[in-house]
C-alpha cells in the first residue's frame, strides 16, 4: 500500500485534526505540517534554543543549518518529543503539528513519534537481522501477515532492496555504514510516518553514499515531509526547499550560549540573497 | 636504504628540515636496556605462571587421588549407580558407590537457586539500569553487593532457622522435612542474586543509548524498547551472568551442609533431604575417615566430578559470550 501511495504521488491526507478546543486558532492551512510558536528548550537551567517560530510545509524538504552547538539537534528533537527522554528537559511554546500542539497535556508522545519518524546522525540499526530491523515498527502496530510486503516496499523506497534482497536474515551489522543508514531510513519508512526528521543523516558517509541518500530524499518528499539538519552547505543548497539558519547568541554578562533563529526563507534566497548579514557570512564560509 | 630519512646526510638527498643548523637534527638515541622494566616483566610472568600451575596442580591431585578409588570401584557403577553409601565395608551388601544421588542433590539445589535468582536478579538489573534514577542506582548497587559478602555460614543458619520454619508453617510440617533441598536452594538463590543482578546490569548499561533512541523513534513504549531491543542486545552478557552464578551455586558448600541434610537420595521431592556433592565432601572431611580408605578416596572422585561440572559451566559461559556477543 505504501507503493501505491508513492506511485500515485498523492500527498498523505492530513489526519483530520482533532476538534480544536474552543479558543484555539484554527489551523491556518493544509500546507503547513508544523507551526512552531515561541519554542524554547531548556536542559536543566541552560537554555539551548530560545523563541523559535517558523512554519514547515508539507511535502517539502526543510533544512536547518548553523554552527556546531547552536541547537539544531535540540530543535529537531523537539519536533517529535525525543527530548522527553533526556532527564531535566523543559520545552515551552507550541509545536503545532496538523493543527494540534504536540506538547498539549493530553497528547501521547509515543503516538507522536509513530507519526513523526527520525533518522539519526550515526546509523543505529538494532543488532538483529535486516528483516527484523525493518519489521520492528510494523510489528508494534500489530502487522503480521503483510510484514513481508512492508519490508520489501520500505527497502525499495530506501533504495536498498537490490543490495540486500538475498540476505534479509543476515545481521544488519554486517552492512556497510551507508547501507546501515539506508536501512535506518527504511526502518523509519516502514511505520508510514507523516514526517521524517533527519539529523545529519549523511555525516558518517562518503560522497557517493551521501548522494544516494540525497537522491532518496528527493524521491521521498513526494510522499513525506522532511526536516533535515546538516552541516553541509552544498547539501542544504542542493536538496532543500526552505532553509532555517540558527546561530548562537552569547549573552555578554552571563556568557550563556543560546540558539536563536536568524532567518528562515526559501533556500535559494538564503544562499543568494540573505536578508541578514550573519546568514550571508555563514553560508559563504565567512563565519567567525 | 639503510639510513632513515632525516638522519644526517639523508640518503634521499632531501636536506633535513633544519639543514644549516650547526649539528643537523639530533640523532635517535641508541637502544638502552631498562633493568627495572625487565624485572617487572618477569614478576608479572611469574604471577601468571603461578596461577596457571596452581590450577593444573589441583586438577592433577584430583585425578591422581581418584585413581586408587577406581581400582576398587567400577567406573560404570560410579557414573550410573543410583545409590551412594561408601561408608560400608567394600564388598558388603550395603557398600554402594553410584554418584548420581549426589549429582542429583547438586542439580536440584542449583536449579532452585537459579529459579529464585534469575527472575529476581534480572528484574533488579532492569530496574536499576532502565528505571531507577541515578541516585537510587548509586545507592542500591553497592548495597546489593553487600549481600554477596554475607558469610555463607550465616546464610546456612538463616536457611535452617528461618527459611525452613517458614516453609514448614506455610506448607505443613509433614510436607517439609527439617533438612531439605528447598530452603537451602532458596537461600542460595538469594546469595547469587547480586551476581546475576550486578553483571546483568553491566550488560544492560553497555547497550548504547542510540539503540534505545532508535526504538523510541519508531513509536516504541519504554517497556517495548526494553523487552525487544535492550534485553536482546544484552543477552550474551545476561546469559554469562547466569552461568557464572550457576557455577557459584554448584560449588557452594556451607549452606547445603547446614540446611540440606546428609542423605543422598534419588527423590525429586525438593522438601526432602538431598545431599549434594559439596555437602558430602564437607561432611566426610569433617568426620574421621582414615587416609587410604575407600571413603577417603571417594572424596577425590566426587571432587573431580564437581570440578568437571563447574568447568563445563564456565566453558559454556565463555562460549556463549563469544558466540552471541553483539557488536553494537
Ligand atoms: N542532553 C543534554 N543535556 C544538556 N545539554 C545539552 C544536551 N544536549 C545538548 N545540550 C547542549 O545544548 C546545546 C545545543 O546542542 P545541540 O546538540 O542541539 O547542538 P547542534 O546544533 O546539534 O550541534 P552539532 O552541530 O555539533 O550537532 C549545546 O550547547 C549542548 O551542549
Ligand atoms: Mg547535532
Amino acid at each position: 500500500m505504501q507503493q501505491s501511495r508513492a506511485e500515485t504521488g498523492t500527498p498523505i491526507p492530513a489526519p483530520a485534526p482533532a476538534a480544536a478546543p474552543a479558543g484555539e486558532p484554527a489551523p491556518t492551512g493544509a500546507t503547513e505540517i508544523f507551526q512552531l510558536r515561541g519554542l524554547t528548550c531548556r536542559y536543566g537551567g541552560f537554555t539551548a534554543v530560545r523563541d523559535i517560530s517558523l512554519d514547515i510545509q508539507r511535502n517539502e524538504i526543510t533544512a536547518i543549518i548553523g554552527p556546531s552547538g547552536c541547537g539544531k539537534s535540540t530543535l529537531l528533537r523537539c519536533l517529535n518529543r525525543m527530548n522527553d527522554l533526556v532527564e531535566g528537559t523543559r520545552v515551552t511554546g507550541e509545536v503545532i503539528y496538523n493543527g494540534e500542539d504536540i506538547y498539549a497535556p493530553h497528547i501521547d508522545p509515543v503516538e507522536v513519534r509513530r507519526r513523526i519518524g527520525m533518522v539519526f546522525q550515526e546509523p543505529n540499526p538494532f543488532p538483529k537481522s535486516i528483516y527484523d530491523n525493518v519489521a520492528f515498527g510494523p510489528k508494534l502496530e500489530g502487522h503480521r501477515s503483510d510484514l513481508d510486503d512492508i519490508v520489501e516496499s520500505s527497502l525499495r523506497q530506501a533504495a536498498l532492496w537490490d543490495e540486500v534482497k538475498g540476505k534479509l536474515k543476515q545481521s544488519a551489522l554486517s552492512l556497510s555504514g551507508g547501507q546501515q543508514q539506508r536501512l535506518c531510513i527504511a526502518r523509519a519508512l516502514a511505520v508510514e510516518p507523516d514526517v521524517i526528521l533527519m539529523d545529519e543523516p549523511a555525516s558518517a558517509l562518503d560522497p557517493i553514499a551521501t548522494l544516494r541518500i540525497e537522491d532518496l530524499m528527493e524521491e521521498l518528499k513526494r510522499s513525506y515531509s522532511i526536516v533535515i539538519v546538516t552541516h553541509n552547505m552544498q547539501q542544504a543548497a542542493r536538496i532543500s526547499d526552505k532553509t532555517a539558519f540558527v546561530t548562537v547568541r552569547v549573552e555578554n554578562e552571563t556568557d550563556e550560549r543560546t540558539g536563536e533563529l536568524v532567518e528562515f526563507d526559501d533556500t535559494t534566497r538564503i544562499f543568494t540573497a540573505a536578508a541578514d548579514q550573519r546568514t550571508e557570512d555563514y553560508v559563504t564560509g565567512r563565519f567567525g | 636504504m639503510s639510513s632513515y630519512p632525516g638522519s644526517p646526510g639523508g640518503a634521499r638527498g632531501v636536506p633535513p628540515a633544519d639543514a644549516g643548523g650547526p649539528g643537523g637534527p639530533r640523532p635517535l638515541g641508541r637502544a638502552r636496556t631498562r633493568p627495572g622494566e625487565q624485572a617487572v616483566l618477569w614478576l608479572l610472568w611469574l604471577c601468571a605462571t603461578i596461577s596457571i600451575v596452581t590450577t593444573i596442580g589441583i586438577v592433577a591431585v584430583l585425578v591422581f587421588e581418584s585413581i586408587p578409588f577406581f581400582a576398587n570401584v567400577d567406573v560404570a557403577a560410579f557414573v550410573t549407580g543410583t545409590e551412594w553409601y561408601p561408608f560400608a565395608e567394600p564388598g558388603t551388601e550395603a557398600f554402594s558407590t553410584g554418584v548420581l544421588p549426589l549429582v542429583k542433590g547438586t542439580l536440584v539445589v542449583t536449579a532452585i537457586a537459579l529459579a529464585v535468582a534469575v527472575p529476581l536478579g534480572l528484574a533488579a538489573a532492569v530496574y536499576l539500569s532502565e528505571y531507577a534514577p541515578s541516585k537510587v542506582r548509586q545507592a542500591v548497587k553497592p548495597a546489593l553487593e553487600v549481600l554477596a559478602g554475607v558469610p555463607t555460614v550465616v546464610l546456612g543458619y538463616f536457611a535452617l532457622t528461618f527459611m525452613t520454619p517458614l516453609l514448614r508453617s506455610l506448607l505443613g510440617a509433614e510436607t517439609v522435612q527439617i533438612f531439605n533441598a528447598a530452603s537451602a536452594g532458596i537461600v542460595m538463590g538469594f546469595m547469587i542474586v547480586p551476581i546475576v543482578a550486578s553483571l546483568s546490569e553491566d550488560a544492560l548499561n553497555a547497550v548504547p543509548q542510540a539503540l534505545r533512541q532508535g526504538a523510541y523513534a519508531l513509536g516504541a513504549t519504554k517497556r517495548v524498547a526494553i523487552l525487544r531491543v535492550v534485553v536482546p542486545a544484552a543477552l550474551s552478557g545476561i546469559v554469562a551472568a547466569v552461568i557464572l552464578a550457576m557455577g557459584r551455586a554448584l560449588g557452594e558448600t556451607m549452606i547445603v551442609t547446614i540446611a540440606a541434610g546428609n542423605l543422598p537420595t534419588m527423590t525429586l521431592d525438593i522438601f526432602a533431604q538431598g545431599q549434594p556433592m559439596t555437602g558430602f565432601i564437607a561432611q566426610t572431611v569433617a568426620g574421621e575417615s582414615p587416609r587410604g580408605s575407600v571413603v577417603y578416596q571417594s572424596l577425590f572422585a566426587v571432587g573431580a566430578v564437581l570440578f568437571a561440572m563447574t568447568f563445563l559451566a564456565n566453558s559454556v559461559a565463555q562460549w556463549v559470550v563469544r558466540r552471541f556477543r553483539q557488536v553494537y
